[in-house]
This record gives C-alpha cells, structure tokens and sequence, in this order.
C-alpha cells in the first residue's frame, strides 16, 4: 500500500544508507565483511545506541534530553566512587547509578510539566548540574578494578558461525527490542505519539500529560544511566569528563533514523541504524588508518543534513498531495 | 421562559441556574438548558453570550459557580474532559481536535486501545476501528495518519470516537464552520442517524439555514443570560433574530435624511464584481460612491468582517474583480489597499490596532509614515502639528500628545486610531466595529464624527452589530446572512426592522437542494 510505504520512506532510506554503505566498505577492505566487524560496531556503539533510544521516546513526545551525555559521565564517576572509594559490590552500585540517573531525569520532567518550562532549557540546566556533580565527586579518572567488572566483559554469547556478542551489545538489542514494544503496543507508547502530535488535542482526548511527560524523561534518564555502566566497563574507569557532546550524537542518530525533531513521527528502530551508519563510519576511517578521525564529524554533519533536507522534501511532496476525500 | 410541555420522564441533560463568573465578570448568569433524548438543539447567541462558558462547564474545563446540572435525573460535575467523557459528554470542536500524526484507529481507540496479555492487541484495533466507522458510512484505511483526511472526514470520525466512548450527550462547538455544503450535509445525515438512535446533541453554529434544517429546538443566550428555549417549529426567523440580538422590533426608524440625490448618479469610489473567497464570503457585488457611507449589518459569523478584509485586501479574493475610479485595482495586500488610498481601523483595537507603549503622536503618524515610507521620516514639527490637529478635531481627551496610547481610555483609543488613518487623507476608510466598548459619550461623538467626514466626501465601509446606530448614519446597508450578501436597502428603506427581517429572510437553500451521495447506514 503506497500509505505504509509512505510512512516508512525515512526508515527505508536510512536502512538503504547503511546497507550501501557497508557494502563499499566491503568492497574496498577485503577483511570488512567479517562477524567480527558487526560485533564490534555493535559493542562499541552500545552505550550511544541505548542513550539514542530514550533520546528517541524524548523526540517523539515532542521534547529534547540535552542532559544525557552529562549523565553518562556522572553515572561512571559515581560508580567508580562507589566501587573504589566506598568499597561497595558493582551490583548494588549498579541499583543506585539507574535509580539516581532515571529520578533526575524524572525530575527534569516534572519541571518541564509543572512550570510549562522549555524542555531545551530544563535539560540543558540539567546537563550542566549532572556534569558539576560528576566533578563535585572527583575531577580525576578513576580506574574501576573491581573483578566483577572482568568477568562481565569476558562475557559474550556465542554463534557458531563466529558471531561474538559481547554484554554491552546484548543490552542494547534487548534495549531496541524493549522500545519498538514500547512504543508500538503499549498504550505509554500511544501517549508519546499523542503528545508529540499536539499536545492540547492529547489532553483534550484524556492523554495522561503529566505521567507521561515525567515518565519519558525518566525513561530518558534512566537508558543514560544504563548506557553510563556500559560505557563504565567498556573503558573500565569513571571520570567526570566522559561522554561529553554523546547527547548531540544522539539526536543526530534520531534524526538520521527518521525520526522529526518536531515529535510524532517517527521509529526507534531507525534510531538504531542511524547509530550503526554512526559506528560504520567511524569504522572505515579506522580500517583506511591514514583519515583524520575529525572526518567521521564532517561526514556525519554531511549525512545529517542529506537527510533533514529528505524529510523536508518528503513533507512537501505529501503536502502537495493535499488532502484525501472521504470514500463513500 | 422555558419549555412549558413537561417532558414525560428525566430530561437527558437538564440544567439549572447555571452561574459562572470570572473575575467578576459575570459569563453566565442563571442560565437553564434542557437537552431530551434523541433531540438535536441549536445553542444560539452573539460574542459573548456564553455559549463556550456553557459548553466548558459542561466538558469539565471550568468548574461552574452555581446552580445545577443533572444527567438523565443524576448530579454531575465534572472535573475535567476525562471525567467528562466517563459521564457520557462527548465533544466534537471546531477545529477537529485529533491528532493527525496518528493513524485513524490509533486516534479512535487512544486511552482505550483493546489489550492482549497486556499489550495493544493492534489487529483488534484495526477491526473494530473498520466496525466503529462503518456504520458512517466511512471506509478508510484505517492504519494511514488521520492527517491524509479531509476535514470533514476527520470531524465525522471524532464524533464516531466521541459515539464510541457511549457519548449520550454530543456538544458539536461550531463542526460546520470549515465545510463546504457537501461535507455540511453529511454531517447532518450522522447527526440524524444518531439522535434517531436517542443521542441529544448540542449544536452550536452561526448559520441558521442550518439551524431550521436540523435542529429540533433552539436555546438563546444573550449576554450571559437565557434568553428563552423554543421548538425550532415555533419560532419564526423573524423573533429567533430578534431574539439573538435582543431589539425590540418596534423601535422605531427615524431618521432618514438621505443625503444629496446626485449622489447616486456619482461614478463609485470603488466596485467590486463578483468579489469573493471559498469559505471566506460568497462573491458578492459591491459599489462605493464617495460621500457615502455603507454600512455591513448581519450577525456575528456572517461575513461582515470576512468582506472587508477582502475589500482591504488582508485575504486575497480568489473571485472576481475590484475596480478603482473605473481602473483595474490590484488587492495582492494592505499595501495595495494603502496606496489605492483606502484605511482601515479593525475590530480589535488592542490586538490590531494599536502600539500600546508608544504615544499618541507616535500612534496617529504610523500609517502616514508607513505610507511615505520609513526611509522618509516625518519632521518631527510636522509630526506634532498633525497629532495636535486630530486630538483637536476628534477632542481625545489626553493631557499631551506625548502620552503612551495605553494609558487612554477606549474610547479615546478608538479616536486617535481613526486620526491615524484620518491622516492619511483616505479616501475610503474602513471601520470594523466603530463603537464596540465605548462609552456612550464618545458613541455619540464618533456617529458624529462619521457624518462629517463624508460631507467631505470620503467614503466610509462600516461593519456594526449596533443596528441603531448602522441606520442613524448609513445611506446604504448591505445585509449578510451565512457568509452571503443577502439584500441591500438604500435611503427610505433603512430601518432596524427592515434590516433584522433580511437577516432573518429565508433564501434558497444550497445544502438542502444538493443531493448527498454518501449512504448513512443504521
């Protein structure tokens, strides 16, 4: 039906990039074409493909997370604090940094709702205190040593065809999985959807405003402070200053996935290939070795404004539709 | 006032002594309302009658001050739009308030999708969405966004999620204003549909060939207050008019100079053929002679203000054509209409008409300057000699020219926003409710007023609701009714009975002659 390919155009352009582009890498690195190649884009872009995914809930209910790149750096310093100073078990330590991460971001919403606030201020605020309190902790790197942090990193599912899927890239996938449900067959979902399409129409059809206002920022928080322990065992330290401008690749994953700034449209599972076309870039400038890493920015900065002008461009040419008359 | 025929059993909704005040402003004073089972009743009134203070107290947006409201015999006061619904009162607005982003069956079922194992069963969705519109007669890809719908389309499915949610009373806020008569109709055939299946609906419009065309009974408000209830079968046009714009048919007309004859036999200031914009106002013919004044009389909704917006050029006429001292005139925009010599001082004057923080003088040179454009600044002296002359010749009362505007009263607002255009030397202003919130003094200095400035041949457009005073200072009316140019009374004719009985005049009907092709299923 011309309706649903429509609707899914973005997706499908985006899916396209990636598959295009991991075809020329392939073509052009004999060795690219490999498991072990998608494992690793998948394990290192595993922290900013769960962050991407709150970003994406965020987006849709029409509003922006500027703090979750701050929190990510908090969420590691408090754990190597914890860990390392206060002498506590990761486990426990983990409860803490997703209950704090999530209650700030809940927080933040609730600002937004009771004082009518501008989600871009309130969370920028909330960016600078998240990235003041990591510093407030301790302003140097903390190594984390805790044998815990060994064995979950030697953890890994394994296929027998040679597919390595290490812990932080697990997460993510059941993060995207847990999203696309959320979003698409659950009534929070509907509301987000709702809320970014006209937020006086959702109150007037009895949309929950408030709960689901605080509810996605909360859910916002709470992915960020998940990414913040999976990017703590990646790099195996804390330090105030990590992850800093994640919360702009985040939304340049959003959007690149189709998703409009505006709130309302758009799919989570485009978030998530707009994060790998991220990692694959980044990994062709790896395996080239003789690239600037600053060219990973300016081909994204490329991408990214291709596909603001696509969407644009799809919205005038269905605009242009008009309207469609009712059957009889 | 109300219905003396008790009903048999518990009206469907009954309200009583509704009072609702805001900031001492009294919105709704001892209003009652019945609405019976399966009934459609038209909620009727000018600006500020109520009828949105009403439909608010009974959605749950305002919490009322007094008196009662009962559903089928039970007191209820709902809290909010949720509650609302709970209780049985749905509401279908103007601007359909749905969201377009969603796909149809998303938007029919939000709040209240069908759940599996705790999550949305969508198919479930998808069916019952083709079940909820289907006896609409709407077959619609359920799963594409709303917003790929016509208005019209999107309205009935509004009411059907409305229905759906075991509506028993359905407030339509104004469903018609941006349909055409094809939509229009089928919309009434819904609305028939279900009061046959013993739904009330109230329905608040400004039309009233569509009030006679499917309204049972007809409640009016005016000012806050009931005004009276009566079935639509009972009630001549005549007296609903009457009664809306609360004139007592028997004042009498006086007046009438009629002004030098040879003004006729004048060539007109300007001419509009034909003149008009789809679902703006109906093209209409239109002659202004210098010296004259024309006068727009209808009720509020009926093109008044529609028509001379166009004629100022601030809606651009995709109909007919306008002629100035016989030449072709261009009316792309204000600027056109600036430059073509024509004012404009509109309705609202805080919102429009006035720059609050500047002063008098600043207020009365902006059209002037605006005119000559801004790269040719008015010499201050000069500035000063013009403000001081209009503040003398209209008297607004200001202690000095210098005065920010906002510290004016309305009236005197009014007047220094008519020097403004004074000082353009137009010939032909536009005045978009002259008198609306002035006192009577200045009322009265500014008919004044009106009747010099055409003896010194300008030509005046006036809308007004004051019928009054429309036939103390105009030579010609030209009557709306349902964004339509319905009669035209010249000299002798003016009269406040004359102009209420051709707002009230019947007119073949487009809705009722065309015939719908779209089948309403029971």
């Amino acid at each position: 039906m011309t309706g649903a390919l429509q609707r899914f155009l973005p997706l499908v352009v985006t899916t396209a990039v990636l598959v295009v582009g991991f075809l020329i890498c392939a073509a052009q690195f004999p060795n690219f074409a490999s498991w072990r190649v998608v494992a690793n884009l998948l394990t290192d872009n595993a922290f900013l493909g769960i962050t991407a995914v709150g970003m994406t809930f965020v987006i849709l209910s029409g509003g922006i997370d500027l703090s979750v790149g701050a929190v990510i750096g908090f969420t590691t310093v408090l754990l190597a604090v914890l860990i390392e100073q206060g002498g506590w078990h990761p486990v426990p330590a983990f409860a803490v940094a997703l209950i704090a991460a999530g209650g700030f971001g809940a927080a933040m919403g609730g600002v937004i709702h009771v004082f009518q606030m501008p989600p871009f201020i309130v969370t920028l605020a909330g960016m600078f205190i998240a990235r003041g309190l990591g510093f407030v902790l301790t302003t140097d790197s903390v190594p984390i040593n805790h044998p815990l942090y060994g064995e979950l990193n030697d953890m890994a599912l394994r296929f027998d065809f040679g597919l390595k899927l290490t812990l932080p890239a697990l997460l993510m996938l059941g993060v995207v999985v847990a999203a696309v449900v959320l979003a698409h067959w659950t009534r929070f979902g509907a509301n987000l959807y709702a809320l970014g399409g006209n937020r006086q129409s959702a109150e007037l059809m009895g949309v929950p405003v408030a709960r689901t206002t605080v509810a996605v920022y909360g859910l916002s928080g709470l992915l960020a402070g998940l990414a913040g322990i999976v990017f703590s065992l990646y790099t195996g330290a804390g330090y105030s200053l990590a992850a800093t401008g994640v919360e702009l690749d985040t939304i340049t994953a959003v959007v690149i996935g189709g998703t409009q700034l505006t709130g309302g449209y758009g799919y989570v599972v485009g978030t998530f290939v707009g994060v790998l076309i991220q990692g694959l870039i980044q990994t062709y400038i790896t395996f080239d070795g003789s690239l600037s890493s600053w060219w990973t920015k300016i081909a994204i900065g490329v991408l990214l404004f291709v596909f603001i002008l696509l969407q644009k461009g799809l919205l005038v040419v269905w605009a242009g539709r008009g309207g469609e008359p009712a059957e009889a | 006032m109300t219905a003396s025929t008790a009903p048999p059993s518990a009206p469907l909704l009954a309200i009583r002594g509704l009072s609702k005040a805001f900031l001492g402003v009294q919105a709704l004073d001892g209003v009652d309302f019945t609405l019976r089972h399966g009934e459609i009743h038209a909620l009727l009134g000018e600006n500020g009658a109520g009828k949105s203070t009403l439909i608010k107290t009974l959605t749950g947006v305002y919490q009322r001050d007094g008196g009662t409201v009962a559903l089928e015999g039970r007191e209820i006061a709902p809290r909010g739009v949720e509650e609302a619904q709970r209780l049985h009162i749905g509401t279908v607005y103007q601007e359909v308030n749905l969201l377009p982003n969603l796909s149809v069956a998303e938007n029919l079922f939000l709040g209240r999708q069908p759940m599996r194992w705790g999550l949305v069963d969508r198919g479930a969705m998808r069916r019952r969405a083709r079940a909820v519109l289907q006896p609409y007669g709407l077959s619609v890809d359920v799963t594409a966004p709303l917003g790929r719908f016509s208005v019209a389309t999107q309205q009935i499915i509004a009411i059907a999620r409305a229905v759906d949610m075991s509506a028993k009373v359905l407030i339509l806020d104004e469903p018609t204003a941006s349909l055409d008569a094809q939509e229009v109709a089928v919309l009434f055939k819904v609305m028939r549909t279900l009061r046959s299946r013993g739904i009330g609906i109230v329905f608040v419009t400004h039309f009233l060939d569509q009030v006679y065309e499917v309204c049972d009974s007809i409640t009016v408000l005016r000012n806050g207050r009931l005004v009276g209830e009566r079935r639509t079968a009972d009630l001549p046009r005549l007296d609903l008019v009457a009664m809306m714009l609360g004139r007592e048919l028997e004042a009498a007309a006086h007046r009438i100079d009629l002004g030098p004859a040879e003004l006729d036999s004048r060539p007109p200031l300007a001419s509009f053929k034909g003149f008009g914009k789809a679902r703006s106002v109906e093209p209409f013919d239109l002659d202004i002679r210098p010296g004259e004044v024309v006068a727009l009389a209808g009720l509020l909704g009926s093109g008044r203000t529609e028509t001379v917006r166009l004629v100022f050029g601030m809606d651009r006429a995709d109909k007919g054509e306008a002629t100035v001292d016989g030449r072709p005139a261009r009316l792309r925009g204000p600027r056109d209409a600036v430059r073509l010599g024509f004012g404009f001082c509109p309705e609202d004057r805080k919102k429009e008409g006035i720059v609050g923080e500047l002063s008098v003088r600043e207020n009365i040179i902006l059209a002037l300057q605006a005119r000559q454009g801004w790269l040719k600044p008015i010499p201050r002296r000069r500035q000063e000699e013009i403000a001081d002359r209009f503040i003398r010749l209209l008297d607004i009362r200001t202690p000095d020219a210098e005065r920010p505007i906002q510290l004016l009263s309305g009236g005197n607002q009014q007047k220094a926003l008519l020097a403004r255009w004074l000082a353009t030397e137009p010939r032909l202003l536009i005045l978009d409710e002259p008198t609306r919130g002035i006192d009577v003094g200045a009322h009265a200095e500014i008919i004044r007023l009106i009747e010099r400035l055409c003896a010194d041949g300008m030509a005046l457009l006036v809308v007004s609701s004051e019928l009054e005073e429309i036939v103390a200072y105009s030579r010609r009316v030209v009557v709306l009714r349902d964004r339509r140019h319905v009669a035209e009374l010249r000299g002798g004719e003016v009269s406040v009975e004359r102009i209420v009985a051709a707002i009230a005049s019947e007119t073949p009907n487009p809705i009722a002659s065309e015939t719908p092709n779209i089948e309403v299923r029971q």
